[in-house]
């Protein structure tokens, strides 16, 4: 049974249509990566799961429940999370307290600081738990906002290019990590460039072109497709 | 038990985070302080102590605004509407209830709860339209300017509520003290040593109240908000409702400022609700250092008093300063004046300790 639905999803910005006639299945317990060329209306694609944007037409189905009007906190609160491209951190506050309001709404008040500390403990950010979060380095930030966004026990977890400015042990330690949440049932939907990484975790690819989904498939079809090569992995092996 | 636990709990949030100052040293200061606060009026003139209640009438607005702009991110430019919708709300009850039974503090619980009304209704407009920034700013400014100029043409006697005139831009007067009853007679507070006091007291508990709000949970997700409202909402907060809630809070302390101050000159005019008394709450606020409840206190006092003493010494010229320590303060200590000094004393103070890093 797919976790999350997309049916004939449209989003318009005035003269643009950046999102046409989306259908998307995402299978419950998959871990999916959608690729696609800049411009390709991956991020829209996201803020229209989120409810950042409210879709032109079309519905969206979240373990079947119709959610396409629903507000962001809302779907967040139904069990999806996500990790921005651009670490959405507080800045202005500790790192255990980033940790805090991520989970202070679904763990018990005497279980809190147990469930802090074995968070940051996983993270590698225990002996920084009291620094301002503005303070941390990129890759900290960036395993701040991923244990944020684990932290709240999510069932579907929406990732924009998570492993953005890492470095090549990062990302692939990055991808393990994103596994082990897998096999404990956590689907995975994640926006992504770098094609090692995708290979590492995809069960399945879409590839988005001009707002469409253009090819679907594993990997291996997806590299062997040559329609898609010319849209978009011809240019990634170019540069 | 579970009770005791609960209370030391709770206690607890008087320190954290969100808040400057904590430990015994902290607290032995601010015990210092609060005796020192105690023990003024034995050396002082009944006349000058009751004068000086007017500086704590206005900490309350000044502790409201620190709430909504420092900790929550919005600058509300109309603290002073409240302060007027409670000011006027008193005046009206107690010159119709007057001021026996207990009615004045009833007058007060009633008027704080009508600004508490007012600023939910323009809470719920402003927030779940999702009007931020100097948007915020420029609508709160526009209803403590309209409420100015409606209440400013109540000249006439046909504005009246019940026996309560509004008299206009000429002001409300002659409206009772707040009264305590007492068996041996109601104690009325007059400015004078029983107001003070009372004062001093309402101060010490609004202040901690507020050190445990922002330390608590609420107070985690208001900052949050004010730093990140995206991710806020992305982890599942609705964040319109966080933002309503602190404005209803902050908004009602205003409105505090509002009844202590009418009863206590037994006065209110339009102009309590003007471009220049809505400004002011803003340069107290940000020459303290906005994002903290501690710095806010003190930097208002300090200003309240420099005020008052330029008023007496440079009449007009006291505004202009004003507006220069405001530039001033964005041009050299964004966080505050106060803020910045005690900054400056603490990192000193790290420095001779081997741990660096950490949160103060």
């Amino acid at each position: 049974m797919p976790i999350l639905e997309t049916r004939s999803l449209n989003k318009w910005f005035g003269g643009l249509h950046v999102t046409g006639g989306v259908d998307f299945a995402l299978e419950t317990g998959e871990m999916h990566c959608l690729i696609g060329p800049n411009g390709a209306g991956k991020s829209t694609f996201f803020r229209l799961i989120l409810g950042e944007h409210l879709p032109t037409s079309g519905q969206i189905l979240y373990n079947s429940h119709d959610i396409t009007l629903a507000k962001s906190y809302e779907r967040i609160r139904r069990g999806i999370s996500v990790k921005f491209q651009v670490p959405g951190i507080f800045k202005a506050l500790s790192v255990g307290q980033n940790i805090q309001i991520a989970l202070q709404h679904h763990v018990a008040p005497a279980e809190l600081d147990h469930e802090i500390d074995l968070l940051l403990s996983f993270l590698n950010l225990k002996p920084a738990a009291r620094q301002l979060a503005g303070n941390l380095s990129h890759g900290q930030k960036q395993w701040l906002e991923i244990g944020m966004a684990v932290g709240l026990k999510p069932k579907l977890l929406l990732l924009d290019e998570p492993t953005a400015g890492m470095t090549p042990d990062e990302t692939f330690a990055t991808g393990e990590m994103l596994q082990a949440l897998n096999r404990e049932g956590v689907t995975v939907l994640a926006v992504e460039h770098d094609m090692a990484f995708v290979r590492q975790i995809a069960h399945r690819v879409t590839v988005l072109h001009l707002g469409k989904i253009f090819a679907q498939g594993t990997i291996d079809e997806i590299v062997a497709n040559e329609q898609v090569a010319a849209i978009y992995l011809g240019e990634a092996h170019a540069q | 038990m579970a009770l005791l636990s609960r209370i030391t709990s709770i206690l607890t949030l008087l320190e954290g985070p969100q808040t400057l100052g904590r430990g015994r040293r902290f607290w032995s200061g601010f015990a210092l302080v609060v005796a020192a606060a105690s023990a003024y009026p034995l050396f002082a003139d009944g006349y000058d102590v009751g004068n000086n209640v007017y500086f704590f009438n206005w900490t309350f607005m000044a502790l409201g605004l620190c709430l909504i702009w420092g900790y929550g991110g919005s600058l509300s430019f109309g603290q002073t509407a409240f302060f007027g919708i409670a000011g006027y709300a008193y005046g009206v009850l107690t010159i119709n209830l007057g001021d026996a039974y207990g009615l004045t503090l009833f007058a007060l619980v009633a008027a704080v709860l009508i600004s508490a009304v007012c600023a939910a209704i323009l809470g719920y407009f402003l927030f779940f339209g999702r009007i931020s920034g100097v948007f915020l700013g420029i609508v709160t400014l526009s209803v403590t300017l309209v409420m100015e100029r409606f209440i400013s043409q109540t000249a006439g006697p046909e504005w009246h509520i019940g026996t309560a005139r509004l008299n206009g831009f000429n002001g409300m007067g002659a409206m009772p003290s707040l009264t305590i009853p007492w068996p041996g007679g109601p104690i009325v507070l007059f400015p004078d040593v029983a107001l003070y006091y009372v004062t001093l007291v309402l101060l010490i508990l609004v202040y901690l109240g507020l050190r445990m709000l922002v330390n608590s949970r609420f107070g985690n997700v208001i900052v949050a908000i004010r730093e990140n409202p995206q991710r806020a909402e992305m982890l599942g907060y609705d964040v319109r409702k966080y933002q309503l809630g602190t404005f209803i809070i902050g908004s009602s302390l205003a409105g505090l400022s509002g009844v202590l101050y009418t009863s206590w000159g037994n006065y209110i005019t339009p102009a309590s609700m003007g471009m220049t008394a809505a400004s002011l709450p803003i340069v107290w606020v940000a020459v303290g250092g906005r994002s903290d409840l501690t710095t806010t206190l003190f930097g208002s006092f300090l200003v309240l008093i420099g005020f008052q003493a330029l008023t007496i010494y440079g009449s007009q010229y006291a505004l202009v300063v004003m507006g220069a320590l405001l530039v001033l303060t964005v041009l050299v200590a964004p966080s505050g004046i106060v803020a910045s000094a005690v900054l400056l004393v603490s990192k000193r103070w790290m420095r001779k300790k081997p741990q660096s890093g950490e949160v103060s």
